[in-house]
Parts: C-alpha cells; sequence; structure tokens
C-alpha cells in the first residue's frame, strides 16, 4: 500500500502505524488470497493482532486496552483493510461488541468483562439484525422472559459477524413493550447452553469473514449480564452503531486505498501503443479522482472521529463518513478494476475481490439509504 | 542470566545501496534505516533465552544517532535496557576496530551470553562475532540453528553445508544465530510504549574509554581505492523454439556452466 502522510497526533501513534504496516506486508499480504479462496477465517492472524495490542485500542488501559483515540485506532483499521478487508472488519466488529460493556456497563461489568474481551485472544460478536428486522432494529423480536435468576433468551439473530465463532455475543432483546422502549442489551458467553447457529451465509466476498444466524433457545443469563437498563437497550444499540459506523468508513477507505494502489502500478507497467497506458489522460484521470475520493472520504471519516474524541456529537457525521466512504469505495473499486481491463475481471489481481467486498459494505452497520435518512432527519428536523 | 544482544542498523535491505562520493563509505542517509534482519533473529533468541532462564537482556549498538531508532525497536520487542556507542570518530569503522569497541564495551558490563546475528546485509563479512570472542578471550560458538542453555554450559546446533555439528562452550561466551533459528515477534504496541521509559545509556568514544586513534576511517586496515556503479543488466538472450527450443536451452545452460 502506498505510505499515506499521516498527521497522527503522537509519536506512540506513528509507531503503532508502523507497526501495523509491517504486519499486513509480512503477515497478512502473503496469505489473504489462499484463506479468502477457501473461506478461512484466520484466527492466528486475529491472534497475533491480539498479541500486539491492535484488538484493544480504542479502550481504556486499565482494563488491558491501548488507550488511543478514534482518530488513531480508525488508521489502523484502514491499514489492515486495505491488504484484508476480512481482517479489518473483525476487529471493527470485535471492537464494536466491547463497546456496550465499555461504554454503559458498571464498574463491576467493566472489571469482571472488559480484560476478558481486550486480552487479545478473544472475539465477540453483536448481535442486533434478525431475519425479519434489519433496517427496522426496532422492531426486533428476539424475547427475554425475566425471572428471579436472570433472563431467558427465545429468538433468532441474522448476519452475525464472527456467529459461530465469537467467545461472547451483545445481543438486543425485547423485554419490553413493542418498539425502542422495549429492548435490552444482553452478554451471553459461548457455550451457554442453548446457543446454536445457523449454517454460514454464503457471500458474495468477504469470504473469510464468518456471517451467520445466532439462535436462542432458552439460552439463561444472569442479571448482572444486563448492561444499562433494562428497556435501555436501543439507545445502547444506536450509540455501538454510530461508532461502528465510523469502523466501516475506514474499512472502506482502506479497500479503495489497496484497489487505487493496485491500479496504479498497474497504469505504470502496463504498455500498449507503446507507452504506458497511464499517459494516457483518460486513465489518470481516472486515477486522479480516485485519489481525490480517497482523501475526502478520509477527511470525512477523520472528522467525524475527531469529534467523537473531543467529546462532541458525531453521529451525522459517522453517518456522512459511512455513506461517502463506502459509495467511495464501491466506485474505485469500479474503477480500478476497469483500468486493469480484462486482468481485473480475473482471480488472478485482487481488483475482482474488491469490487465484491466494497459492495458489502455500502450494505452493513445500516444500509447507505439507513445513513441518508439520519442526515435527512438532522436536516429537516422531520422523522 | 545477563544478555547482550548486538545489533546493527543498516540500510533498508530492498533500498538501492550507494557509497559516499567524498570517502566511500556506505551512504546512510541514502535510505531508511532499518534493524539488520538478522540482528532481529538475535534479539529474539535473547528474549526466549530469558524468558526460560530468568534474566537480563541488553541491547548494544554502534552506530550513528539514528541507530538509536534500532535500539528502541529492541526494546519494544521486549529487550530491557540499551546501549549506544555513538560519535562521529567512529565513522569509517572497519570490522577491527568495530569488534575492538564493541568489545571494550561489552568487557565492562560483565555478560554471561553475547548473541550476535552472523552477518550484516550491509557488509556481509561474518567476522566481527568471532573478532569480539577473540578480544574478550571467550568461546565463540557461532552460526547456530538451535541455542539451549543449561547452568553455566551453552550448547547450540551450528549450521553446516551437510547438515550441523554440536558444539558446547562454558559461559560467559559468543553466539551467533542464522536465520533458521526463530521467528522474531513483533512488538507489541505496550511494547513499543514501555520501550520509551527503558533505560539507553549513550557513550561516546571517550565515555568508553575507548582509543580513538584504533578507530575510524584512518585507522582501517583496507581502503577503498575506487569504486563505479554496477553496469546496467544486458539484454537477455531470446531463444526462439523451432521445435528445438528445449536443445537450445540445455545447449545455452552448459555454455554458461549451470548444468
Amino acid at each position: 500500500m502506498t505510505c499515506i502522510e499521516r498527521r497522527l497526533p503522537s509519536d506512540e501513534a506513528r509507531a503503532l502505524l508502523d507497526l501495523t504496516r509491517d504486519m499486513c506486508a509480512q503477515s497478512l499480504a502473503p496469505v489473504v488470497d489462499a484463506a479468502e479462496e477457501k473461506s478461512e477465517f484466520p484466527r492466528d492472524i486475529m491472534n497475533l493482532l491480539g498479541q500486539t495490542g491492535l484488538l484493544s485500542l480504542p479502550y481504556p488501559e486499565q482494563f488491558g486496552g491501548g488507550a488511543q483515540p478514534y482518530e488513531v485506532y480508525l488508521q489502523v483499521l484502514e491499514e489492515l483493510s486495505s491488504v484484508w478487508l476480512s481482517v479489518g472488519i473483525s476487529v471493527s466488529v470485535h471492537s464494536l461488541a466491547c463497546f456496550p460493556v465499555a461504554e454503559f456497563g458498571t464498574d463491576e461489568q467493566r472489571q469482571h468483562w472488559l480484560p476478558m474481551m481486550l486480552a487479545g485472544d478473544t472475539i465477540g460478536a453483536y448481535c442486533l439484525s434478525e431475519p425479519h428486522s434489519g433496517s427496522d432494529a426496532s422492531a426486533l423480536s428476539t424475547q427475554a422472559a425475566i425471572d428471579v435468576d436472570g433472563f431467558i433468551i427465545n429468538g433468532q439473530k441474522a448476519w452475525i459477524t464472527h456467529g459461530d465463532l465469537a467467545d461472547f455475543y451483545n445481543v438486543m432483546v425485547r423485554t419490553g413493550e413493542s418498539g425502542a422502549n422495549g429492548i435490552s442489551c444482553l452478554l451471553v458467553a459461548a457455550g451457554t447452553p442453548g446457543l446454536s447457529f445457523a449454517p454460514r451465509e454464503l457471500k458474495m466476498g468477504a469470504w473469510a469473514s464468518p456471517t451467520a444466524g445466532v439462535i436462542f433457545d432458552d439460552v439463561r443469563v444472569g442479571p448482572d449480564h444486563l448492561i444499562g437498563t433494562e428497556d435501555g437497550g436501543f439507545r445502547i444499540a444506536m450509540a455501538a452503531l454510530d461508532a461502528g459506523r465510523l469502523g466501516i468508513a475506514a474499512c472502506a477507505v482502506g479497500l479503495a486505498q489497496g484497489a487505487l494502489d493496485a491500479a496504479t502500478t498497474y497504469a505504470q507497467q502496463r504498455r500498449q501503443f507503446g507507452r504506458p497506458i497511464a499517459q494516457f489522460q483518460g486513465l489518470s484521470f481516472m486515477l486522479a479522482d480516485m485519489d481525490t475520493a480517497i482523501s475526502a472520504a478520509r477527511a470525512l471519516y477523520l472528522d467525524a472521529a475527531r469529534r467523537k474524541d473531543d467529546g462532541v456529537e458525531f453521529g451525522v457525521a459517522a453517518a456522512k463518513a459511512k455513506l461517502f466512504a463506502t459509495d467511495t469505495a464501491m466506485k474505485v473499486a469500479n474503477d480500478a478494476l476497469q483500468v486493469l481491463g480484462g486482468y481485473g475481471y480475473t482471480r488472478d489481481f485482487p481488483l475482482e475481490r474488491y469490487f465484491r467486498e466494497a459492495k458489502m459494505l455500502q450494505i452493513v452497520e445500516g444500509t447507505n439509504q439507513v445513513q441518508r435518512m439520519v442526515i435527512g432527519r438532522a436536516l429537516t428536523d422531520i422523522s | 542470566m545477563k544478555i547482550a544482544v548486538c545489533v546493527k542498523q543498516v540500510p533498508d535491505t530492498w533500498a538501492e545501496k550507494k557509497l559516499r562520493d567524498d570517502d566511500s563509505t556506505l551512504d546512510r542517509e541514502a535510505a531508511d534505516g532499518v534493524m539488520n534482519e538478522l540482528d532481529e533473529y538475535a534479539v529474539e533468541e535473547a528474549l526466549r533465552l530469558a524468558e526460560a532462564n530468568g534474566g537480563e537482556v541488553v541491547v548494544v549498538t554502534m552506530g550513528p544517532e539514528r541507530a538509536a531508532e534500532t535500539v528502541r525497536k529492541a526494546l519494544s520487542m521486549g529487550a530491557d535496557a540499551g546501549v549506544h556507542l555513538v560519535d562521529d570518530s567512529l565513522h569509517g569503522s572497519d570490522a577491527l576496530a568495530t569488534s575492538y569497541a564493541l568489545a571494550e564495551v561489552l568487557a565492562a558490563r560483565n555478560f554471561d551470553l553475547v548473541i550476535f546475528g552472523s552477518e550484516s546485509t550491509d557488509a556481509r563479512m561474518s567476522v566481527v562475532p568471532a573478532m569480539v570472542a577473540e578480544r574478550l578471550g571467550l568461546p565463540q560458538v557461532t552460526f547456530a540453528q538451535k541455542v539451549d542453555v543449561d547452568g553455566s554450559k551453552v550448547a547450540i546446533q551450528r549450521q553446516t553445508e551437510y547438515g550441523y555439528d554440536d558444539v558446547e562452550a562454558e559461559l560467559p561466551a559468543v553466539v551467533s544465530v542464522v536465520e533458521k533459528i526463530n521467528e522474531p515477534r513483533y512488538p507489541s504496541f505496550k511494547g513499543i510504549m514501555a520501550a520509551k521509559k527503558k533505560p539507553v545509556e549513550t557513550l561516546t568514544v571517550a565515555d568508553a574509554g575507548l582509543d580513538a586513534a584504533k578507530l575510524g576511517a584512518t585507522a582501517a586496515w583496507t581502503k577503498v581505492a575506487s569504486f563505479a556503479a554496477r553496469p546496467p543488466k544486458a539484454a537477455g538472450t531470446v531463444v526462439t523454439d523451432e521445435g528445438d527450443g528445449g536443445a537450445k536451452i540445455a545447449t545455452y545452460l552448459t555454455e554458461q556452466k549451470f548444468v
């Protein structure tokens, strides 16, 4: 990947980005193609990222985190995704899964759960969507009945990244009235009786990132597994998604940068009509437009991240970043593939993979139509 | 156990290396500096030995100011402390002078084990570990593909063309390692943060009590009389297959003495 000149806030952030680039070049790039081809989740790579501290970056040091601002964490995510989107997505989803306890848990819950979640050898899942409740998340129907021992969960979650291999699950469940005010957030550890999984989805891309339905059949958890207040889970779900959207925006910028780098290298080397094709203005203008769009997308997610780091409202900025970055990734992947012509359409080059993967990013963590809804509502004050 | 690892900052392995016009020494400013690759294996081995047997790992380097980055990298991998010998008068030192300087620094610190990578990617002489051992009067067990420490002994497998030799020595000793020995770890992010707080002793030639007359380009036993850039690659030979391509290639390979 082109070494992006980043304006980073500290020496430690610069060292962290250097470390990330080294790992991308030495440990991710050599194995990405084979693992994607075999739909093989790279647990060893995740363990490596965990050992080096990359799975806990935006969380407090006292619980094992790296205490890095989102501005830095997201740029790490971007670098990872430029080489291997499935790994970037895994890191983003894991961070998202740690978010409810870190932000809304009690001191006891943070002390109990976070060291395990941030240790680097566990992976989390975030369970909000259901087969019949996607964009309309507040319509979810997975039930949690309340009794003296805690909660009994029944229902099914859909499209869950790390679905059948996570170590812990954040689950949004219905504990009260219909709509947004009857939802609670529960933590479920892997191996809890009654927890099972649907077969993995056969996706168009990101094959090394497992996506599966999660089934709850009388799954019992104690009252101490409730994060936040009873029926107060929807606010947690939305806050987590705001942060998660930033993660996807960074992943999208990384993917786009990876695609542009591949197209640029090819355009410099490929000769037609006696000259490198990069000399043709029609082509170099395409590259210039891609580069400009990527820079704009990066600036947008960094602006949203800095708002979050400053403790000010960032939800709408995150929606804009997610929308623009993922639409940019789709367009760049498409144009970059075009630069390679017939070769771009083959599996000998990574462009067709980027193309398939970019589509996913326009859909996950809120479709881009939902992002527009968020932005439109903020603009007009009409919902 | 107190272990020293000697590391060297070298130009990035993949960068084109150039000599300076003024004094014919390697132009270290022309490329990014990185830790010599084999030295990463040496650091890893030292860390593993210290983890298994207890003890302290001190990383030692001789080089210009920016070689401090290489000390920092070893510290972020897990080494405990650093020693950096930095002085303008060291510039242009040959292997003999380098071994003199390193041996003096090491001798003043009483290590049980000194570990080197078996060669550097810039000079590629593979002689400094042996020279340092000789100067220190210590056994040299070099080109190790496996190292075990047991009490007061170090046992290695010395890599050879035909396999390996088992070699043992009493501690203290000097060991050099080859690439086969391990897989160096990445620094962890916490290691990077912790490295900032680890002690690094910066020494001048005077601080180390070295005789400046034995150091630098003027004291070198060899001189670069002249040098020239490598000639550009010649055009290749095209073999056209007219049903006899295999035979033609075989003839070419024979002529070139490849087969």
